[in-house]
Parts: C-alpha cells; structure tokens; sequence
C-alpha cells in the first residue's frame, strides 16, 4: 500500500534534514581551512599568530594586536557582568517577588533581542564622547551585551538546584542568604561556569558592535583607554576589499580560522562542564 | 468454539525484567473478559501484546505467540498496523487528539484512506452513536474541541474514535480509573452493550467492576496467569488459593 | 545578629543588580526613541535613502526574513522530526547533535566569511540577496531545530500511542497527529527565528553587501536591511551626502526596536494562548 512507501520516504527526508546540520559546519571548517592555509604555510603559524604587524600595503600579517585586543575586550567585559549578572540572577531566582520578577524577566528578554547595531549606536553617542573609542569603550559595550546571556543562564542553574538542599539548610537554622551562599551557589556552579563560557563566545564573536565604539586601529592595545581592533572587526572591514586569492585574502581566512577554533574549543569546554555538573 | 483472540505461552521482557511468564489465554468472542491481579502483575503488559503496541517500546523482547482467529499476529508477514485496525485500544487517561470532535472520530478512517465526506460523516455519527456520546455533541461537533469535553466524555469519545476503523477486539486498560463514579458507570453501561458486535478485553485493578460488568474473568499474579475462568466461579469458588487471597482483599 | 546583617547587605546587592538591569534597558530604549522619534515620517519610512528614507532597507529586511525562513524552516523542523521521532542512540544522531551545538556557537562573522566564498563567490557569482539568504539560514538553523525540537518534544506521548493504536503508520502519527499537537510550538520557533534574522548584520555585511539605494527585484540583487542600514548610516555614508545621519540612524534603531517588541509579545502570546489548549 502507498502509506508504507510514505512512511518509508518521510523518514528518508528527515534523516536527510538531519545530516544538513552536519554537512554545514563541515563545509564551513573545510572551506575556512583551504583558503586560509596558504596563509598559514607562507606565513608560518608562529608568526602569523604572534606577528605584531599587520600591513595589507606591506604584505605582512601578524594578528596579535586583533587577538589581544578581542581577548582584553572579553576578559573586561566578563569582569563586569559576570557579578552584575550572576547577582541578578540570584535577585530573580530567590529574592525578587512576583511583581518584580514580572519586570525584569522580559527586561532581560528584551536585551537579547536588541540587535547589537543599536547597541553600537548608543555606545558611539553615550559611551564615546565620555572615553574616546577605545577598548573601556568596547568593554562597556560588550558588559551590557553579554548580560542577559549569564543572568539567564545563571537564572535556569540556580532554579534547577533541587529545592531539598535550600529546605534542609534551612531547616538547620541557616538564613536565606547563608542557604543560597552556602548551599545552592556551589550547587549551580557548573550551570554558572557554562553561562560564562557561553558569555565569553559570544563577547569574542560580537563584531559591529565592536567596530563602532573601539577605534579599530592596527597596534597593540597599552591601556584601556587606547583604540584597538578585534579579530572580528578585522575580518567585516578587509574582506570586502581583498582580492580572492591573495595572500590578504588567505590571511583573512587564517584569522577565521583562528577565531572557529577558539570557539570550537570554548564550546567544548561549556560542554564538557555541562556534562559533568549532569552527572 | 474457537476463541476469537488467544495467547500460548506467551513471555515477555523488559530488558533482563520478565513481566509475563509463560501466560496461555483464550478470550472468547462477544463476551468481556476481565484481568485483574495487583499492580505491577503485567496484566497491562499482556494486554499490550494483544494488539503490537508493545513494539513502540524500545529493547523488549517477546516469546510465545499471538493468535487472532488462528493466525500469529506475530508472525513475520503480518501487517502491524492491519491488526491495530482490527484490535484497538482505549487508555487509562483519555486521550483525544487537539483536534474537533469529528476530527477526532475521522481521523483513524482517514489514515487508512477513505477521504469520501459523506461517507466519513456517516462513519463518525454511527460510532458516536455506539458510544452513546451522540446526542451530547452532535450540535456543534464539528467545531468543539475534543480536548474541551468532560473526562468521561473524553473517554467515550476515545471509544468512539476506536469504533470508527471497526475493530473486531475492544481493548481497554483500566479505561475508568481516571473518571467519576457517574462516569465510569455509563462506560460499564457501554460495555454491555458493545460486547455484543465486538469482543471486549478490560483491565481493571477495580475487583467490584470486574465482578460487575464481565463474563469472564483471569487473575494475574507476578507475571503469571494464575487462573481464568467464568466471573462467577472466580469470584464465588477460587480453585487457586492466591486468587481467594486477592479477592478477599488479604493483599493488593 | 551578623548573619541578618549580611542577607540584608546580599540582598541589596541583588535587588541593585536587578534595578541596574533594568535601568540599562530602559535607557537603551529611552535614549533611541528619544533621539530617533524626530525622524519617523511617512517619507522615512516610504522614500528610497537618496531620497533620505529607508524604505530600500524595510523592503530588503522583509525579503530577506522570507527567503531565510523559507530555506531554514523545512530543513529545521525535519532534522527536528528526525531528532524526536527516529533517532536512536547510535553515533550518527551523536554527532548530528555535536553539529547542531556547535553550529549555534559560531560566530556570526564567521558564517559571513563561508557564505560570502561558498555562496556568493563561487555558487551565485555575486554578492546579493540571496547569498545572504542562504548565510543565514545556515546560521539560524540551530536555534531552529531547537525551538522545534522542544516543542514536538511537548506533543504527549498519548497522542501518538493513541494515533498507533487506531492503526496509522509512523509517518502519518507524526503527520497528522503530532504535528498538528505541536503546531503552537513551531510557529513559536518560526517566530524566533525571523526575530534572530532580523537582528543578524555581520554575516549580511560581509555576505551580502551593503547596497542601500537598491530596491530589490530579484534574488540575484543586492540590496540592505535595516540592521545594515543603520550601521551604514552610522558609519559609512559620507556626511556629504546624508547629513542627518546620526537622527535617520537612530530613526532605524526605533524601528528594529519595535519589531523586536512586536516580535517578543507574539511568541508570549502564541505560547499562553496554546499551552492552554493543550492541558488536559
């Protein structure tokens, strides 16, 4: 009968949705890699990752000034938002009552949705004037930006603590605080962990953000309040002018590279710690 | 006579677990057949076996054989889904489809094929007149949610839905439990009167029920089927001693 | 007693955090409608940019939404149906699960850089519409096959026992039964999907171009959104040419804004209206 051989079709089709996910990331590691690679074997990798110079005119391409800077900007930011954050997910997981909890969850909704363009607008027109584009600059971009992602995720571990471990310490005569400081903290550790690996990718993928408050010039960042470009901001602002094939071009691709691998293995990270706060 | 649906020797698996040991049965045609025993006995399981819906379960293994009217259901060129047609099912929670009431009915005819309206139309009236659910919904039963209704409406709709695909084996596992007392005595009530087209199956952990409403019962203990026979002996004349202990209550 | 002291001192801190959040957003938003109100007309929103409006932008975002949408949605809810439905344990569905996961990390400009050479250079020849269109499908999948997957997930396992016992092969109980059970859920899915495109810029930007005075016709031009635009407006556009830059930037900024919103209060609504439905 027909039904069957619809049935057998149906799961064909889906199995075949399934494996497009699969096949992508690998057209995107197989195409990253084979037009970045002459890149890597002209420049050597040593020198292309800890190259201090990078000169289209000059033929040279050394990306340490954009991998400083994207890891400056990303280690500010979470130093800022990772207590701002993790503070607020402590307020509406445990402390917030009702009518409070209704305002700030779709605060923080609301947040993720804002598309980072105008979170680069607002912090070319407010945050500039006051600092010069510079990286303090950035990282103040970048803190509001990655917040929503830690307080929710913190949110979600803090409430997936079974509500056992809170009653007993309670129930020993500890306070509210020392129940959530001492007992479900510790507990939703590895939940926060993840928040922060997955704040930190997304602090080091944010890109026109980064380009509209941070100056984005060649050199290697001194103090905050000097300019500087991320490895992201290289990237949206050279490819359109390099020639396909070109070392430029190749180097373009490298810096790809460099940037899928360290999320690949932040990823990894977040997952593993997942797992194992799991088991 | 033979009987319509039987089992022989049938065991069953969950993983290393063994539910049912070694059961042999013979339900009769046109009458209802009761299995009771305590929970965890496997008398959901067996009747799980009767109709295929034991393979939805992953790493389950089964020996022995299912025959329906002579044939292993079992057996390697049967059509599953044709003896799912042929023995249904209705669930201890009921479960209506999201859908309309008469989308509800339709859709196992509709699966199989027919797509004619009136035709459908006709089927969906004839079994919600079976399970005496007609009247209650025929206003606006095109528009009404299933999910909208009364749990012993639901569950007579679920009824319904089975009689629309003309089964020849009703089973039902403890199709009252999650129903008022009202309720579950109009299901009783259709029971009766449905056993005399089709052949009824029920489970029941509800030993006043079994002795009120079939004409056979079999009493399931630990995977084993202890002892079966007309409701009357069993509940008045146990051969076995483990079947008058759960009768009088002494566990279970 | 110390112990009092010190949740009142924690909780301030909490309640201080969850008002500076708060605050921060209220700013946001504050500071652009306060800004970029002014620039809202009619011609804004229905003249062309060399005629000093956005409507090349507008139209360029709702043709990029439906050609997106139309390529992720098939593939996302199939892999989704397959996760749900078919998968076992086995290495295949492990590593389709790895794919899915890391895809969801990679940065944006990343995928800019594989579909500007995948698709815009070598398959299309140009960048356009459509190269962008197909970037970012890549990119939204994940979030996707997610959002589906939880919300076939959600469909009861009594619908479809009760759909296998009426006879009906798998195919037609995830067709006829499931499907339409998880309906609310994968609209919701849909939903977050256009929103996270319409917020995407950095793989456009690479992928597709900032082309802002073309008013796309076909897939094969180029064309802006409006996320594009108002970078373009804040960055690149010569003051020669647009003076005004900052007020039409922030203008777009307020119409991203209200999409957002309006996007955000769609997905609550479907998700109280039919988790309803199905209680039981």
């Amino acid at each position: 009968m027909s039904r069957y051989l619809v049935d057998k079709a149906g799961r064909r089709l889906v199995f075949l949705a399934a494996l497009v996910a699969i096949l992508i990331l690998l057209l995107i590691a197989l195409f990253t890699f084979k037009e970045g690679l002459p890149a890597f074997l002209k420049i050597g990798f040593v020198k292309f990752i800890f190259g201090t110079k990078w000169s289209v005119a000059g033929g040279e391409f050394g990306i340490l000034p954009f991998i400083l800077a994207s890891i400056y900007v990303t280690l500010g930011a979470l130093l800022l938002s990772v207590p701002l954050g993790v503070s607020c997910a402590i307020f509406l997981a445990e402390v917030a009552p009702h009518r409070a909890r209704e305002i700030v969850r779709p605060t923080v909704e609301l947040l993720v949705g804002i598309p980072s363009v105008v979170y680069g607008l607002v912090g070319m027109l407010v945050v500039v004037p006051r600092m010069g584009d510079s990286l303090l600059a950035a990282i103040i971009v970048l803190t509001v930006m990655v917040l929503p992602t830690i307080i929710s995720i913190s949110e979600d571990s803090l409430r997936a603590v079974p509500h056992g471990y809170k009653e007993g310490a309670l129930a020993l005569g500890a306070t509210h605080w020392q129940a959530i400081w001492h007992v479900m903290l510790p507990q939703a550790r590895s939940g926060i962990a993840t928040a922060v690996i997955l704040g930190m990718g997304r602090a080091i993928g944010e890109t026109m953000a980064m380009i509209m408050v941070i100056g984005n010039s060649i050199i290697i960042p001194t103090s905050p309040l000097s300019p500087a470009r991320t490895l992201t901001g290289t990237l949206a602002m050279e490819l359109g002018y390099a020639s396909p094939g070109s070392l430029h071009w190749s180097a373009l691709f490298a810096t790809g590279v460099v940037l899928f691998i360290l999320i690949l293995a932040l990823n990894s990270i977040a997952f593993i710690q997942r797992r194992e706060g799991e088991g | 006579m033979e009987p319509k649906i039987e089992t022989k020797s049938l065991s069953f698996y969950y993983g290393v677990k063994q539910a049912l040991r070694n059961v042999t049965l013979a339900i009769k045609e046109h009458q209802i057949t009761a299995l009771i025993g305590p929970s965890g006995c496997g008398k959901s399981t067996f009747l799980r076996c009767l109709n295929r819906m034991n393979e939805t379960i992953p790493k389950t293994r089964m020996e022995g054989e299912v025959l329906l009217d002579g044939k292993n259901i079992y057996s390697p060129g049967e059509d599953m889904v044709e003896v799912r047609k042929r023995v249904g099912m209705v669930f201890q929670q009921p479960n209506p489809f999201p859908k309309s009431i008469f989308g509800n009915v339709i859709f196992g005819p509709t699966m199989l094929g027919i797509n004619h309206k009136a035709r459908l139309e006709g089927i969906a009236e004839r079994s919600l007149r079976a399970a005496a659910l007609w009247d209650e919904v025929k206003d606006d039963w095109k528009k009404k949610s299933g999910v909208s209704l009364s749990g012993g409406q639901q569950q007579r709709l679920c009824i319904a839905r089975v009689l629309a695909v003309n089964p020849e084996v009703i089973l039902m596992d403890e199709p009252c439990s999650a129903l008022d007392p009202l309720a579950t005595l109009k299901i009783e009530e259709l029971m009766q009167q449905l056993k005399m087209q089709y052949t009824i199956v029920v489970v029941t952990h509800n030993m006043q029920q079994a002795a009120r409403v079939s004409d056979w019962t079999g009493f399931f203990l630990m995977g084993e089927m202890v002892e079966y026979g007309p409701t009357k002996v069993i509940f008045t004349n146990p051969q076995d001693r483990r079947t008058e202990d759960y009768i009088t209550g002494r566990f279970g | 007693m110390r112990a009092r002291v010190t949740q009142k001192l924690a909780f301030g801190i909490t309640w201080a955090a969850g008002i500076i959040t708060v605050l921060v957003l209220v700013y946001i938003i504050g500071y652009v409608i306060a800004t970029g109100w002014r620039a809202i007309t009619p011609d804004f929103l229905f003249r062309p940019p060399s005629e000093g409006g956005i409507s090349t932008a507008i139209v360029g975002t709702i043709y990029i939404v439906v050609l997106t949408i139309a390529i992720a949605t098939p593939l996302g809810i199939g892999a989704a149906i397959y996760l749900t439905e078919y998968a076992t344990e086995n290495w295949i569905t492990r590593l389709v699960r790895y794919g899915i996961e890391t895809l969801a990390g990679v940065p944006s400009i990343v995928f800019g850089l594989f579909g500007f050479a995948l698709f815009a250079l070598s398959l299309l020849g140009t960048r356009c519409l459509l190269a962008g269109a197909l970037t970012l499908a890549c990119l939204v999948l994940p979030t996707m096959i997610r959002a589906s997957e939880e919300a076939i997930k959600a469909v009861p396992v009594s619908i479809r026992e009760a759909s296998l016992a009426l006879g009906a092969t798998r195919w037609q109980t995830i067709r006829h039964a499931v499907m339409p059970a998880a309906l609310p859920g994968v609209m919701t899915a849909i939903i977050l999907s256009i929103g996270r495109t319409v917020e995407e810029t950095a793989c456009l930007y690479v992928a597709m171009g900032i082309n802002p005075l073309n008013m796309p016709i076909s897939p094969l031009s180029g064309g802006t959104t409006l996320s594009l635009h108002l970078y373009y407006l804040a960055m690149e556009v010569p003051f020669t040419i647009e003076p005004m830059f900052m007020e039409k930037a922030m203008g777009t900024g307020v119409v991203l804004i209200l999409i957002i919103i309006i996007i955000n209060s769609l997905t609550h609504w479907i998700s109280s209206r039919y988790a309803a439905r199905m209680i039981r």
